[in-house]
């Protein structure tokens, strides 16, 4: 569904990732694990169109991305949850899930798809009517991950979505996430915490310096000596 | 005394409404775009000779006229967004800085060659007409304006936060790539923001035809009021320059009375450099509302 062949994207003379192929099927899960700074999160910037390829395809379900303005690229059915959670802080929690549904075919099912949200998220029914910025850290990631959903994506993408949480908190955001997948979401995560991402993925690329080094099923890489090693402290 | 203090505030509340017109265009601006709109005064200026010439030739009332020189200007801006501001849109703020600011001079120079120096007035049935009330004078031209500037300030509050097109905007003021993410085309935003904010600058115009001259620089005494009132009342806050707007126009209409008839914006920018030194991000707080 979404295959990105040799992409190259850089920042300036900064060459942030190289040469980088992945692939996602439908309803699949697939993990994007390596080391801060590596490219995990240009190469989900690159896939939104907010980070333009300097060389390399990205594809998904036919369409070229490279051609459409980034704008264009959600009503495919690609919701980005980006790092740091980024929900617009001073509108409400009903606000934000609602401009998650801005495109028309999303809109067209807003409010059933908003009951949907606030049912995976009950905290966020009690919360609607709060400024999305005034909500816990928790509260702000289950917020930006309803956003996401409110697109009903065909590939969910999420970047970091534990980062700065309470372990209680990224244990629910994690079975959340694993809830939607099993609604038949495709999810593409991104994650520095390797060993809870490899639970919920059924395979993954590591990045590092830019480079996938390594690529496999979620056992594999589990068992793989260097990513013990180096992401999983064993 | 009491009843020339109650009177001044008067003053200051109404001739404030319009100063609210201009200022939250201005802030409207600021907060989308990110840019300092340094021409808002002359698109005042236009709205007034809008309706200057729709009444002189055509013996439209200037308020009328409003019907008019709003959609005008709102594609103005929807133009100058498209044509011009887009493309020094970047990191780089100068040349965005300079856009405006030769914007402003040549709609100047071009309203200077088009319409002289010259002081135009409107004369309506109701230029001259007052209410007295509890001994308080209260012109009703300005009444007027002051009453449709605050239904046009409503009508932007309810666009903003009940539209899905006013909650994308505010989406796009708070956080651009996350609006991109959502599907929201961020130029669109933007011309929408220019247009409404120029519309407004166009009925302030309109507004002021009743009792205030037109001429090429008038632009320059509101603008001057909306950037003190955009930064009291917090860069980007539609509210925060709305409030302070009506607040400036009553500074200076009690500068004015108590100490001295040219000195009225001594109190303003008084004002204007002890929030600046004591607060410096304004009264208000927050973005886009």
């Amino acid at each position: 569904m979404l295959e990105l062949k040799a992409a190259s994207a850089s920042y300036g003379s900064v060459p942030a990732i190289s040469n980088v192929s992945i692939a996602i099927g439908e309803g699949e899960a697939v993990g994007l694990l390596g080391a801060n700074g590596a490219g995990k999160s240009t190469t989900l910037r690159a896939i939104s169109g907010l980070v333009k390829l300097s060389s390399g395809t990205v594809t998904f379900a036919g369409t070229n991305l490279a051609s459409l303005p980034p704008h264009r690229i959600p009503e495919l059915g690609i919701a980005h949850v980006p790092e740091g959670r980024q929900v617009f802080p001073e509108m409400t929690v009903n606000e934000n899930l609602e401009i998650g549904a801005y495109v028309p075919k999303a809109k067209a099912e807003r409010a059933l798809t908003l009951d949907l949200v606030y049912s995976i998220f009950p905290r966020l029914a009690e919360r609607r009517k709060q400024l999305a910025g005034t909500m816990s850290g928790g509260e702000q990631q289950m917020l930006a991950v309803g956003r996401g959903l409110m697109l009903k994506p065909r590939l969910l993408m999420l970047d970091e979505p534990s980062l700065g949480l309470a372990p209680v908190m990224t244990d629910v955001t994690f079975e959340k996430i694993g809830e939607i997948h099993k609604m038949g979401t495709a999810i593409l995560l991104v994650e520095q915490n390797v060993s809870r991402a490899l639970s919920l993925v059924a395979r993954a690329y590591v990045l590092e310096s830019g480079n996938v080094i390594m690529h496999g099923t979620s056992t594999e890489l589990a068992n793989n000596k260097q990513v013990q090693a180096a992401y999983l402290g064993i | 005394m009491l009843e020339t203090v109650a009177q001044a505030v008067i003053n200051g509340l109404l001739i404030g409404g319009i100063y609210a017109l201009v200022s939250i265009g201005v802030t409207l601006i600021f907060g989308v775009v990110k840019i300092v709109n340094f021409a808002q005064g002359e698109f005042v200026m236009i709205g007034m000779y809008i309706s200057f010439y729709l009444a002189t030739q055509f013996g439209i009332d200037p308020i009328v006229s409003l019907v008019v020189s709003m959609p005008v200007l709102f594609v103005i801006g929807v133009l100058v967004q498209h044509f011009l501001i887009r493309r020094v849109l970047g990191p780089n703020d100068m040349p965005q800085i300079f856009l405006t600011f030769a914007l402003s001079l040549l709609l100047l120079n071009l309203a200077l060659m088009l319409f002289t120096a010259n002081y135009r007035t409107v004369h309506t049935s109701y230029s001259d007409e007052a209410f007295h009330l509890a001994g308080l004078y209260i012109p009703v031209a300005k009444l007027i304006a002051f009453v449709v500037a605050m239904g046009l300030s409503a009508a932007l509050w309810v666009f903003l936060h009940t539209t899905d097109l006013g909650k994308a905007m505010r989406a796009a003021a708070q956080n651009r790539d996350v609006a991109t993410l959502m599907g929201i085309n961020p130029n669109r935003v933007f011309c929408v923001a220019l247009g409404v904010a120029l519309a407004l600058a166009g009925a302030a115009g309109s507004l002021l035809m009743p009792f205030y001259s037109a001429y090429p620089f008038v632009g320059q005494v509101f603008v001057l009021m909306a950037f003190v009132a955009v930064v009291l009342g917090t860069l980007g806050n539609v509210m925060g320059a709305l409030i302070a707007s009506l607040m400036m126009g009553i500074a200076e209409s009690l500068g004015i009375q108590f100490v001295g008839a040219d000195s009225g914006l001594i109190v303003v920018f008084a004002m204007l450099l002890l929030t600046l030194a004591f607060k410096p991000n304004g009264l208000g707080g927050g973005r886009v509302r």
